[in-house]
């Protein structure tokens, strides 16, 4: 085991990220012309890092699987983007920013990323009300805020429930500029099937086109991967159907470390499986959490009565319903963070007080916020003792302006209207804290080969806040990856185009090649999505949302054997050289089938809980904390980034020790 | 519920594709209609044959990948919805339904039910964004008050998901609700005044050369966007171009 060196430059946490501008290496805008970077991704990550390098002069060839970077899965993030901006007179500012997230990371991220993310936090609205971007306004025509979970002011700057794709069509509008001038080549329905490693440093890429099967060879002199994360592991996530590992996957194999892959978000609020066809699991925003309390019945027999359908939520009493979030954490209540508020799902429907006919669902309700709205509205227009129907319609309205598009995307999903009867809900699989280890300047332990966005492993410790996805993913693109990457390509100025009729390249292609040819000969007897589902249910049954040294090590001896018989009997239908959506999925389910296996590795070594990971094991036994989840700063307080050494259990760990010197360790409280 | 689906198959672009007859059973009235989908392709694949290929990513509405002619309507019967969020408890048992691909010569079909939308992409190359670096050294966000009536406007225009379920309604084939969106949505904003003369200009001249129609005012777009694209968008860029000509004169 060897430690890693994260590049943290010196000095005071407030002028590390300012210092280290100040000294890297720089290249003049005439060198720029000369080096080629590839950028693998187009969401928010990929897309403002491709616009911002190509703004700069470099020349940039962009990838994406989808036929355009405007579809990228960041058009899905519903619900906002944080930024410390204190326009709320809150008492906001880069310090709690900074101090809620390795907090709210449940101290298991790495201090000076962290503050130099909220440091940048604020530029990344003005760049984007510069590019147009409507976000939400008050009527005074300035910017309005709403809060997220795990915090206590107001800083989530949001476009209705539609801000991921307000965001992304902002970073789609910076790179069609560019693309207009030639300085990104744009490669859409094109995926990358491996990176190209020249004399140790990232050289190039093979893809295949999606339209064509042609597999093509692209060189540069850097490689940035910003591919989006690994839910899909799960077979079922709130991610897009192509979401996948296998960008980040490929570099892991070619010497990229892979950095806590047990660390992942189980969302609280989403829309509960509704039978064994179900494709994909669709988010309701956290952000709804502002204004829906969650219960479940106190008494098990209106949970039995509601799911035999003899008696309705709106049936019960205030004093029938069991708010068990105000209940166990009264300072934050709704607001926990979002780790805590699914354990506490979990805990009450598996206690069996679930009220869906799967006993896996609790109610997200909205009549108080109606009612309190309306009150208001009624207040506002002088209306001096309104009808209650004149109340629920003004208090509907005005719930319908915060989340009409997430409210009717529940009711054409359930069929049921949540302006008269609370959503159904339950956690599920969502983000992905880890990812490729990077250094301070985001380049993984491939010299030339950075990970940037969800790809990467670096901001969100062990659980990351509401609306701080995109938040990073913009700071890595426009602001932090286009100065430190210069540092590493001025030495390129002199090396010129990078060829690709090399040995290096021949093997690489050769390689991919032989696998795609593989797949389309097996013959075998079962589909792709036949084993994908299987490494689902084991992942959600014994990698889940709780988790345990026996199930561990079942998980991981059961991926293994899914694996094996995956490639004796998986069946690819088609050819290689035409459009061929199940050949695309066999090779993500196969690199799925490796990094599931390493996921449960990594949960088994982490014998604490911390964020997202909860090992039974590890709890709190008494006292005002009792039941809850129990770090170990003493053994854990490290990065646990994995070596590839062919076999998932034969990865080694190296570990990057967290040291923090700003941020008092403590365990997190919500009480 | 038990469906007869005619499904498009195409190989791909240079094959002439023909209507095929596919038969499905005991489908949930709560699957979607891409899980629907599902359940013929793993038949499909099972049995040895080719799956149909279409195009589909979030499944929850706001890509824009999916896009079904369903019945005779983009994006199937139900309103204000894209395909992935188009339920099968719109159909009966016994049904047969007429699924193909969104057709119109800006859109060649690449294969079944998959086309190629890059016209849409190209137009948005031609204008579709503000002149302005993202260096960060933007002024602050604030400095700036937009009327809420403004922001809203624009908000709305700007929820386009680019389906192109405009342009596969239209018996013209054009492209101008979805145009007209984004023209539109820069217009209200003092951000994208600067350069709306030329945007509209070089928009409009772009997606005249990708083949799209002229717009004849039938209005259908507007009852087939799954995003409520109001026709007021078109209206908008109408009095736009008209600014620019006058201002090229
Ligand atoms: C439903 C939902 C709602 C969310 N809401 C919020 C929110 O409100 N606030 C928040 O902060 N965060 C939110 N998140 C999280 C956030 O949206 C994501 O973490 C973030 O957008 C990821 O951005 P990205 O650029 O890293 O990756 P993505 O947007 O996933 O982009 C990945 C890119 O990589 C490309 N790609 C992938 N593999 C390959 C390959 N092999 N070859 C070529 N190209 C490839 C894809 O084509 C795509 O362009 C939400 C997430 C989900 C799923
Ligand atoms: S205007 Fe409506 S139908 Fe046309 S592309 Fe946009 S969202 Fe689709
Ligand atoms: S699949 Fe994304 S909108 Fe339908």
């Amino acid at each position: 085991m060897s430690t890693l060196d994260a590049k943290i430059p010196e000095g005071p946490i407030d002028k590390k990220w300012t210092n280290h501008k100040n000294k890297i290496n720089l290249v003049n805008p005439a060198n720029k012309r000369l080096i080629d970077v590839i950028v693998v991704g187009t969401g928010l990550a990929g897309g403002s890092a491709a616009a911002t390098l190509a703004e700069l002069g470099y020349n940039v060839k962009a990838f994406a699987y989808q036929d355009s970077p405007r579809r990228a899965h960041s058009i899905a993030a519903q619900g906002g983007i944080n930024a410390a901006k204190n326009y709320q007179g809150d008492g906001d500012s880069t310090y709690r920013l900074f101090y809620d997230t390795v907090k709210g990371g449940d101290y298991r991220s790495r201090e000076a990323n962290v503050y130099r993310l909220a440091e940048v936090s604020a530029n990344i609205i003005d760049q984007c009300v510069a590019q147009g971007v409507p976000f939400a306004r008050d009527y005074g025509g300035l910017l309005d805020n709403r809060s997220f979970g795990g915090v206590l002011v107001s800083r989530t700057f949001y476009a209705k429930g539609q801000t991921g794709q307000q965001l992304l069509l902002g970073a789609y509008s910076a790179m069609n500029r560019q693309i207009a001038r030639g300085k990104i080549k744009m490669y859409n329905r094109h995926e990358m099937l491996d990176v190209v490693v020249v004399d140790g440093k990232a050289r190039g890429i093979i893809a295949r086109n999606l339209v064509t099967g042609e597999i093509e060879r692209h060189s540069a002199h850097a490689v940035v991967i910003a591919s989006g994360g690994y839910g899909n592991v799960y077979f079922l996530s709130t991610n897009a159907m192509g979401s996948n590992a296998s960008a980040a996957w490929k570099i892991h194999k070619k010497g990229a470390y892979f950095a806590n892959p047990c660390y992942t978000q189980i969302h609280p609020t989403c829309i509960p499986r509704s039978g064994d066809y179900q494709s994909k699991l669709t988010l309701m925003s956290e952000s709804l959490r502002n204004d829906g309390r969650i219960w479940v019945p106190k008494n098990m027999d209106d949970v039995l009565a509601i799911r035999e359908g003899r008696k309705k939520p709106t049936d019960l009493s205030e004093e029938e319903r069991d708010y068990y979030l105000e209940r166990r954490y009264p300072a934050f209540g709704n607001l926990v963070p979002r780790d805590v508020a699914s354990r506490a799902a979990k805990e009450r429907c598996d206690a069996g007080y679930g009220v869906n006919e799967t006993g896996e669902a609790v109610y997200l309700d909205f009549k108080s916020a109606i009612e309190r709205y309306g009150k208001e509205q009624a207040q506002i227009h002088g209306i001096s003792n309104p009808s209650k129907e004149q109340i629920l319609e003004m208090g509907e309205k005005v719930v319908e302006n915060k989340y009409g598009n997430l409210f009717q995307m529940y009711e054409k999903i359930v069929d049921e209207n949540p302006y008269k009867t609370p959503m159904k809900i339950y956690p599920a699989t969502h983000y992905t804290m880890g990812g490729i280890w990077v250094d301070y300047n985001l380049m993984t332990t491939i010299p030339g080969c950075y990970a940037i966005g969800e790809a990467n492993f670096s901001d969100h410790g062990a659980n990351r806040l509401g609306a701080s996805a995109l938040m990073q993913g913009l700071a890595d693109g426009y602001f932090v990856l286009p100065y430190t990457i210069g540092d590493y390509l001025s030495h390129d100025i002199r090396t010129g185009a990078i060829p690709t009729n090399t040995p290096e390249f021949d093997e690489a292609e050769k390689a991919v090649k032989d696998r795609i040819n593989f797949f389309i000969n097996n013959n075998g007897t079962k589909t792709v999505d036949h084993f994908h589902k299987r490494l689902g249910k084991v992942m959600w049954d014994k990698v889940g949302m709780a988790r345990n040294a026996q199930g561990l090590n079942e998980a991981m001896a059961e991926i293994k054997a899914i694996r094996e018989e995956f490639w004796k009997d998986v069946k690819v239908p088609g050819k290689a050289d035409e459009l061929n959506p199940e050949l695309e999925k066999a090779g993500r389910v196969a690199d799925f089938l490796e990094l599931g296996e390493l996921f449960a590795r990594d949960a088994l070594q982490r014998e604490e809980s911390c964020g997202g990971h909860f090992r039974e094991e590890s709890v709190e036994l008494d006292g005002e904390q009792k039941g809850e989840a129990k770090r170990n700063d003493t053994d854990f307080a490290f990065v646990a980034a994995w070596e590839y050494k062919g076999e998932p259990a034969d990865a080694v760990l190296h570990k990057e020790n967290l040291e923090f010197k700003d941020i008092e360790l403590k365990q997190r409280s919500y009480k | 519920m038990n469906l007869t689906l005619q499904i498009w198959r195409q190989n791909g672009p240079n094959d002439a594709g023909r209507m095929v007859e596919y038969k499905v059973s005991d489908i949930s009235e709560h699957m979607s209609f891409l899980e629907m989908m599902d359940v013929l392709n793993e038949e499909l694949v099972a049995k040895g044959d080719d799956p149909v290929a279409f195009d589909h990513d979030c499944r929850e509405g706001i890509c824009g990948m999916c896009s079904m002619f369903i019945n005779g309507e983009a994006h199937g019967p139900d309103r204000g919805v894209t395909t992935c969020q188009l339920h099968m408890r719109m159909f009966n048992d016994g049904d047969t339904i007429y699924i193909e691909p969104f057709r119109a010569k800006a859109f060649p079909v690449i294969k079944d039910l998959i086309v190629d939308r890059s016209s849409f992409d190209r137009i948005q190359h031609a204008g579709g964004y503000v002149s302005v670096n993202t260096s960060g050294n933007t002024q602050d966000a604030n400095s700036l008050p937009v009327p809420k009536a403004d922001a809203d406007k624009a908000f709305d225009a700007a929820t386009c998901i680019g389906c192109g379920a405009c342009v596969a309604t239209c018996k013209n084939s054009s492209a101008m609700l979805f145009v007209g969106a984004k023209v539109s949505q820069y217009a209200l904003l003092p951000q994208g005044k600067v350069e709306a003369v030329e945007r509209v200009k070089n928009m409009v001249h772009q997606m005249d050369l990708e083949g799209f129609g002229n717009c004849t005012n039938t209005g259908a777009c507007e009852i087939e966007c799954p995003k409520g694209i109001s026709l007021s968008n078109i209206a908008r860029m109408n009095r736009e171009f008209f600014v620019s000509a006058l201002a090229g004169e």
